[in-house]
């Protein structure tokens, strides 16, 4: 694909939102989105590792699993890299950033499983981005992901004083928001194509 | 439990979708088409109830402290599997799942049912809660297919069932739609069946 890093950026921030048009990263989304804090303490941290996350998967990709002719074992080490890093960065904030720790340590592991950081992977493989493009990639979705996040939990917010039916309360409430906010985001779209 | 009360439990009055709001990423991702979605559903239920069963199996013997990694393990394990078949059979499906394929490792349904039932409990039960989850999964899928597909293509299945009048509701293939109807499809069972829960 010869589509530069740069427009790939605000492509995966507003085009093809990694929530709103992929519908990835949707359990945390739903359950995080209460508060407005945590929701960007876990937006912060998405970015934060989905950018390395995506450097790390395509190093490996293309330096270990293809020049050995493993690439059917893509799933299982994405998957490994992705827990490891989360791991590591874990351990690195505790020792060196006790204050960080206390306000994203809590998030850490909720982000080796959220979908969003495991799509993007696969994502980049699929469509042949390079190394440059799949950072690219990876920041944009994750501030995407963090701008979806946000806007929700703002609504939600302001929605806690207003009458919702009950069988509507929460999840359904929360996914029609959504949905509205889709529609808003297909606005966008004519700007630029990423399939 | 008796086998039929467990599938029960996990498929209808426990479902995964619209109780506990899991796995919705790849439940509004592949309901374009009720084919993707059927093939999908499938692809979950052998997942869930293989990696269940095994699970269950060796809980016994899984430290407690590494249990999570074991499990993501076993679970990508099954998914290789599906992928690989479903590459070498259905190449043309397989092309339009893409990336949601692999994602069955993170949905959430696997782990919930992983750390839910299987890690108590005995292999057999776990198998039938394995394939009630996903069954469960699958009629979700196939609920929001069908009014996806019906309106935004005027087809079930692939077979016109409007004649060439029909206009395509393009908003039904788009994302937002799949947001509604899910949307509906929990407020419509929430007010119905459980009534005196919420």
């Amino acid at each position: 694909m010869d589509i530069s890093a740069f427009v790939l950026f605000w492509a995966a921030i507003f085009t093809s939102n990694i929530l709103l048009t992929n519908f990835l990263g949707m359990c945390s989304y739903l359950s995080v989105s209460r508060e407005i804090e945590s929701s960007a303490g876990l937006g912060v941290a998405v970015i934060f590792v989905l950018t390395v996350t995506s450097a790390l998967n395509w190093l490996v990709y293309n330096y270990i699993l293809l020049p050995f002719d493993i690439v059917y074992l893509q799933y299982i080490v994405f998957i490994i890299v992705i827990a490891a890093f989360v791991q590591f960065l874990e351990l690195l904030i505790e020792r060196y950033a006790p204050a960080l720790y206390y306000t994203l340590g809590i998030f850490l592991p909720l982000i080796t499983v959220n979908c969003a950081i495991f799509g993007v992977s696969l994502f980049m493989i699929i469509r042949n981005y390079n190394f440059l493009q799949s950072i690219a990639f990876g920041a944009g979705s994750g501030i995407g992901w963090l701008l979806a996040i946000m806007m929700l939990a703002g609504i939600r917010r302001k929605l806690k004083e207003k009458m919702v039916p009950q069988g509507l309360q929460g999840a359904g409430i929360s996914l029609i928001i959504t949905g509205i906010m889709a529609m808003g985001f297909v606005g966008f779209s004519g700007i630029v194509q990423i399939q | 439990m008796k086998m039929k009360e467990i599938f029960i439990t996990s498929a209808f009055t426990e479902n995964s979708v619209w109780r506990q709001i899991l796995g919705i990423c790849s439940a509004l991702a592949v309901t374009n088409l009720m084919q993707n979605s059927l093939i999908m559903g499938l692809g979950v239920i052998f997942t869930l109830a293989f990696a269940n069963l095994t699970i269950s199996i060796i809980r016994n013997w899984t430290p407690r402290s590494v249990r999570m990694m074991v499990q993501t393990l076993i679970i990508a394990a099954y998914v290789i599997i599906v992928d690989i078949f479903l590459k070498a059979n259905l190449p043309v499906i397989s092309k339009q799942l893409g990336p949601y394929v692999g994602l069955i490792i993170t949905n959430c349904i696997l782990m919930g049912r992983a750390e839910a039932f299987a890690s108590q409990n005995k292999p057999l039960d776990s198998f039938i809660d394995g394939i009630g989850a996903g069954v469960g999964y699958t009629l979700v899928l196939l609920l929001i297919s069908f009014v996806r597909e019906l309106f935004g293509f005027g087809t079930i299945f692939g077979f016109p069932v409007f004649g060439s009048w029909w206009t395509k509701w393009s908003i039904m293939v788009m994302a937002p739609s799949a947001f509604f109807i899910l949307a509906m499809l929990i407020w419509y069972i929430n007010t119905t069946f459980y009534k005196a829960k919420v």
